[in-house]
């Protein structure tokens, strides 16, 4: 009863605060959130934290600081040329893929939201059947043809079955996107005289930036992590991404877990970072994929 | 962006002028070229690169082939007879199933619990949503690593709780029957975030006046989740557990650095099954065999799933 009068009182306060939240809630709310919140954090920290260690002191002292920080296991991997390497090949694969997935999509559905044509329905459930199943059921097929093009062990090899596995996704959040657009814009280029080609440039895509974000998003941290595709289509270290690239190093450097400590937090970083930079974009990105 | 200008002006118009271009629409200039150059990209390089293959497993798959030359060796189902008669397989089929058991009963309501702790409106909520939602943007390969790291007998944290303890520490990921609830805990560690998010952004479209409506009426806190989040939040809750689904059946990138599938299979899924059995070996038909299986068992759970509980939504 009180909490309703206050609001019938105050209706401005509650608009901005929010419910007054009771002190016991409240503490049952911070305990099960900071609860939760270190299990998360916890081994990220440690990870980063065991990097600057020896590996005496890993053993002895795996939760707490480094008794001794050795700068030089980050310090090395920051100056060799593999780290470096790696990410450059994930940054290519990445941008490649994003592109192209975004072009092609964007073209496909702006067909399919805009021109009438015969089979289009068809033509479109075709593209949507890609979304019931991951690249791994086709996989040595996958092997065989990207070896029979002459792709094995080149950036296309990995780009162009990725590019085609993230194709319904996108093509189904371009087609809706499109479909939202007002009626009207359509119709009006249409008496200015503009055709299709010219609509699609001029007004379709300059409308579309947030849901090329959200396709680029997707499509981005997809490759960034992707593991399975480069795993079977590359063969030489000097051309693998990072997820390859940490799985070689680890192989190297097996039991110094120290570095690998360190090399695992170095090659998360560049995520970290552009994670809580872009978060509001990168988290309505990806789960904006998961709603529409 | 002048253009734009120009015919927000004769928006207006709008209902006039779609009457009148929705009859001309099929003489709209351009319209072959659009068919022409829009779709055949894509077109291709799907068929080329998703459909092909898959149909190319199903052929290969009755198979024995390495991989060169052309398939000639026609061996019928026995493929499929060896994969069922595998025990890593089964093992790998009882460990998907375990994975989607334990998604949706430990962490879909998990996260659906954490989302109703975040969505309130108090100091700091945003901040633990961002954390909450961090593992799932890091790499599985990462992640992996990093829990091998955890689990770690001799170096890692849990090492270092059972010393503290003084007790001899125990190597999980090397004893069959701990190994893969550990795994187990990692999945839901990973992306317990991204299910969190789908049922923050679920909460915040319910209409608050429903709930102010059950608080007068002298609803607990308890029975308004129960009695009215719940049920408007039907089609949140399908689509996290759809996508728990199709995720589980997918797992391999994070298996492979923290166990590789081992110890003795114990941690196999279908995925990490087909790399070990038929990529590394390059048992091409046997491989293509078990990626058929997988396809199957995909597009039949899919299918059935959206016919069955998502058919409104």
């Amino acid at each position: 009863m009180t909490d309703t009068e206050a609001a019938a009182i105050a209706p401005r306060k509650a608009g901005l605060g929010g419910q007054r939240v009771a002190l016991g809630t409240r503490v049952y709310i911070y305990s099960s959130l900071i609860i939760v919140a270190a299990i998360v954090i916890v081994p990220l920290l440690a990870t980063a934290l065991g990097g600057f260690k020896t590996l005496g002191d890993l053993r002895g002292n795996a939760f707490g600081l480094p008794t001794d920080w050795q700068w030089s296991n980050y310090g090395d991997i920051i100056l060799s040329q593999r780290y470096w390497l790696q990410m450059g090949n994930s940054m290519i694969i990445a941008l490649a893929s994003v592109f192209l997935t975004v072009m092609l999509s964007a073209m496909a559905a702006f067909t399919f939201a805009h021109v009438k044509f015969f089979g289009s329905g068809f033509l479109l459930n075709y593209f949507l059947m890609g979304l019931m199943f991951p690249a791994a059921t086709a996989i040595l097929p996958l092997f065989i043809r990207i070896r029979d093009l002459g792709l094995l062990d080149t950036y296309w090899g990995v780009i162009l079955p990725q590019v085609a596995f993230h194709l319904g996704m996108s093509i189904l959040l371009f087609r809706n996107y499109f479909r939202g657009l007002p009626e009207e814009l359509f119709d009006a280029a249409f008496v200015d005289g503009a055709g299709y080609l010219r609509f699609f440039w001029s007004i379709t895509l300059p409308l579309s930036r947030p849901i090329i974000a959200t396709v680029g998003i997707i499509s981005f941290v997809a490759s960034w992590n992707s593991y399975i595709i480069p795993l079977i289509m590359l063969n030489s270290e000097s051309k693998y991404p990072w997820p390859l690239g940490i799985m070689v190093y680890r192989g190297e450097f097996s039991t110094d877990w120290q570095l690998i400590l360190a090399f695992i937090t170095l090659t998360i970083l560049p995520t970290i970072i552009v994670f809580f930079a872009a978060q509001k974009h990168i988290i309505a990105g990806l789960t904006a994929g998961a709603v529409k | 962006m002048s253009q734009t200008d120009s015919m927000a002006a004769k928006k207006p118009l709008g209902g006039l002028l779609s009457l009148l271009t929705r009859r001309h629409r099929t003489k709209i200039r351009g319209k072959l070229p659009v068919i022409i150059l829009f779709l055949p990209p894509a077109l291709i390089l799907f068929t080329v690169f998703v459909i092909l293959p898959i149909g190319e497993a199903a052929w290969y798959s009755f198979y024995d082939w390495n991989g060169y030359g052309l398939p000639t060796e026609w061996v019928a189902l026995r493929n499929y007879q060896l994969i069922f008669r595998n025990g890593a397989f089964l093992q790998a089929l009882i460990n998907n199933g375990l994975i989607i058991a334990v998604s949706i009963l430990i962490q879909v309501p998990l996260a659906l619990w954490l989302a109703t702790l975040v969505v309130r409106r108090v100091r700091g909520a945003v901040a633990f949503r961002l954390l909450f939602f961090l593992p799932y943007v890091l790499a599985d390969v990462a992640a992996g690593l990093i829990w091998r790291f955890v689990y770690d007998g001799q170096f890692g944290l849990v090492a270092a709780v059972f010393n503290a303890l003084n007790m001899e520490s125990p190597f999980w990921l090397a004893d069959k029957g701990a190994a893969m609830v550990c795994v187990l805990a990692v999945v839901v560690w990973k992306y317990f975030g991204f299910h969190m998010m789908l049922f923050v952004a679920g909460l915040q479209a319910i209409d608050k006046e429903v709930l102010e409506a059950a608080d007068i009426d002298g609803a607990t806190g308890w029975q308004k989740f129960r009695r009215v989040t719940l049920p408007l939040l039907g089609s949140t809750v399908r689509l996290s557990v759809f996508f728990a689904v199709i995720g589980s059946l997918q797992l391999f990138d994070m298996i492979m650095p923290l166990t590789g599938g081992g110890p003795f299979n114990a941690t196999q899924t279908m995925v990490t099954f087909l790399y070990s059995f038929g990529v590394m070996r390059m048992n091409v038909g046997f491989g293509s065999a078990v990626g058929v299986v997988l396809f199957v068992i995909c597009v039949s759970l899919a299918f059935s799933y959206k016919r069955v509980f998502m058919k409104n939504d």
